[in-house]
């Protein structure tokens, strides 16, 4: 499948953010997260500047996004109707509880319900992301029930590091949530090897003899109804070069996974400001491994349409 | 709406006959040239006279080798939106302009709702749905269908643009919900199939295959040559008269 750059930041952008929110909604209602007017400003307006921004790209690739509002209708069916629905309705109690906490300086009564509510919303957009793949039964590669805890863990994973690296910005950091953020991304790294491991037994859901009705022997393709790349071939018949999947699966793993750990363990370890400052680090290098990873995630999914081009 | 109606009054569709076809590609033009003044208009072709042409097309013919043990023949194959009964494109369309119409099976897009996302053309696994990129929205085969109720036609014109093009009458076209209908009792008699019936989405096209080879067919094949014998009498004595 073609990757969107659109799609592929606003998938990564907006597991982050909501991971974000849910786990900073949560850890200061449970009190975890001492009253603080410019964390709660940073941490919240970070969680939903990545969401929104996420929101925005995400628009990017449509062909006629000044009717993107449409696209709020048919959540009986679609799954990315129902993504539209959830990501809007998550800004209500996310902006309720962000009010609440920041400048009332609240976690308890509706605060604390708001917040409940921000971080259920927050997980239920992630997972109508996930299903909008998951459902694809063209897609051999995302129609599994791997594609919905694999957005689940990732998002996380990326909101844990950054919930990590806030707090220990602002010095109230504590070592059980740099071991939380260390699991996610070690879960996360096993996750995702483990699908990539199913994705390499993977065949196609039919046949060049099933999608042709010839039954028995060999279909092979001898000519294309067109000399050129159409729609189909470019968005459809993507194709990465071998050499380069490998390599990217190589870079995705050390950056997405594999140094994050290490620093979180580095400021686990150390603490102090060489601490804080690998807990930061964690952040841009993780979110730029998880960019590579969705990349892969969209380049590496074939679509059965192919199968008609013998490709 | 983008919920499927539980069953549809008629279920209009094409019968593709992959023993006739020859791959003319008649369907193809005849399909392009109704079509890009048809109802999804325009069928936007980009860089039409250069080196990276690119278009709209809702029908497309390729040809395949299929090889048993009885041999390897040529099949043409013609690819278009099979109107199925369970249309994950219409399914997966966050704004509602991709329908299914509960009156005839057809499938079909609002070109005023869509919003070019893509989503129904991943949902297709046959290739039936194509954006233009010019105009920001999906287009898909209508089955013709500013053809096929237009009264300003004659009644034999009522067909796809495909179907009256075929010069093989490898195309039908017909309701087949109905099972008395033409094309029902052909693909009975014909053993019609599904494409890739395993995904589940019960297209309501079907393609009839290439009969059984026959050995009683007359042989169309050139002899052998064979060396040539010396004849007696005049030919013979002046084939031998030219060999000294």
């Amino acid at each position: 499948m073609h990757p969107a750059y659109s799609v592929i930041f606003f998938t990564t952008a907006s597991g982050a953010g909501y991971g974000l929110l849910a786990l900073l909604a949560l850890a200061a209602i449970a009190g975890l997260v001492p009253p603080n007017f410019w964390l709660g400003l940073v941490g919240m307006g970070l969680a939903l500047g990545l969401v929104s921004a996420g929101l925005l790209s995400s628009t990017g690739h449509l062909g006629r996004p000044e009717r993107a509002w449409r696209a709020f209708s048919q959540w009986r069916t679609s799954w990315l109707s129902r993504e539209g629905v959830a990501a809007v309705a998550t800004y209500v109690p996310t902006g309720l509880f962000a009010i609440g906490w920041i400048f009332l300086q609240r976690v308890d009564g509706w605060v604390a319900v708001a917040g409940v509510l921000a971080a259920i919303g927050a997980v239920v957009t992630i997972c109508t992301t996930a299903m909008i793949y998951a459902s694809l039964k063209p897609v051999a590669e995302w129609h599994t029930p791997y594609t919905l805890p694999s957005y689940l863990i990732l998002a996380a994973m990326s909101g844990a590091v950054l919930l990590n690296a806030l707090l220990a910005a602002f010095s109230v950091g504590f070592p059980a949530l740099t071991v939380i953020a260390l699991a996610a991304t070690l879960l996360g790294w096993a996750w995702k090897r483990l699908v990539w491991m199913q994705n390499a037994r993977m065949v196609m859901p039919a046949t060049l003899n099933s999608a042709t009705g010839l039954t028995g022997g060999a279909v092979r393709s001898i000519e294309w109804p067109h000399t050129e790349a159409n729609y189909l071939l470019k968005e459809m018949g993507y194709r990465i070069a071998r050499k380069h999947a490998a390599r990217l699966r190589l870079i995705a793993q050390v950056t997405a996974f594999l140094l994050p750990a290490l620093l979180l363990a580095l400021s686990l370890l150390v603490g102090g400001p060489v601490g804080i400052l690998a807990a930061l680090a964690a952040v841009p290098v993780q979110l730029g491994g998880l960019l590579v990873e969705r990349w892969l995630f969209f380049a590496e999914a074939r679509h059965v349409v192919r199968l008609y081009y013998g490709v | 709406m983008t919920c499927l109606p539980q069953k549809t009054d008629r279920s209009l569709g094409l019968v593709i006959d992959l023993d006739t076809c020859v791959g003319c590609q008649a369907c193809v033009t005849s399909c392009k040239e109704w079509n890009i003044g048809g109802h999804m208009a325009p069928l936007t072709d980009l860089d039409p006279y250069g080196g990276s042409v690119d278009g709209v097309w809702f029908n497309r013919v390729h040809s395949y080798e299929h090889v048993t043990d009885a041999g390897s023949r040529t099949v043409h194959f013609p690819r278009s939106c099979l109107h199925c009964a369970e249309p994950a494109c219409v399914t997966v369309c966050p704004t509602g302009a991709s329908y299914k119409r509960t009156s005839d099976g057809i499938v079909l897009v609002d070109e005023d709702k869509c919003i070019g996302c893509k989503l129904c053309s991943w949902a297709c696994p046959y290739g039936a749905r194509e954006l233009d990129v010019d105009v920001g929205v999906m287009k898909k085969c209508t089955l013709c269908v500013d053809r096929i109720y237009n009264d300003n036609l004659a009644e034999e014109d009522r067909v796809p643009a495909c179907v009256a093009a075929c010069p093989t009458g490898a195309r039908h076209f017909g309701d087949l919900g109905d099972p008395s209908s033409a094309v029902s009792q052909l693909v009975a008699e014909r053993d019609g199939v599904d494409l890739m019936p395993e995904l589940g989405y019960r297209p309501t096209n079907k393609y009839l295959p290439p009969r059984a080879r026959t050995e009683r067919a007359a042989r169309v094949d050139a002899p052998a040559l064979e060396p040539v014998s010396a004849e007696g009498g005049f030919l013979g004595w002046v084939d031998r008269l030219l060999s000294r």
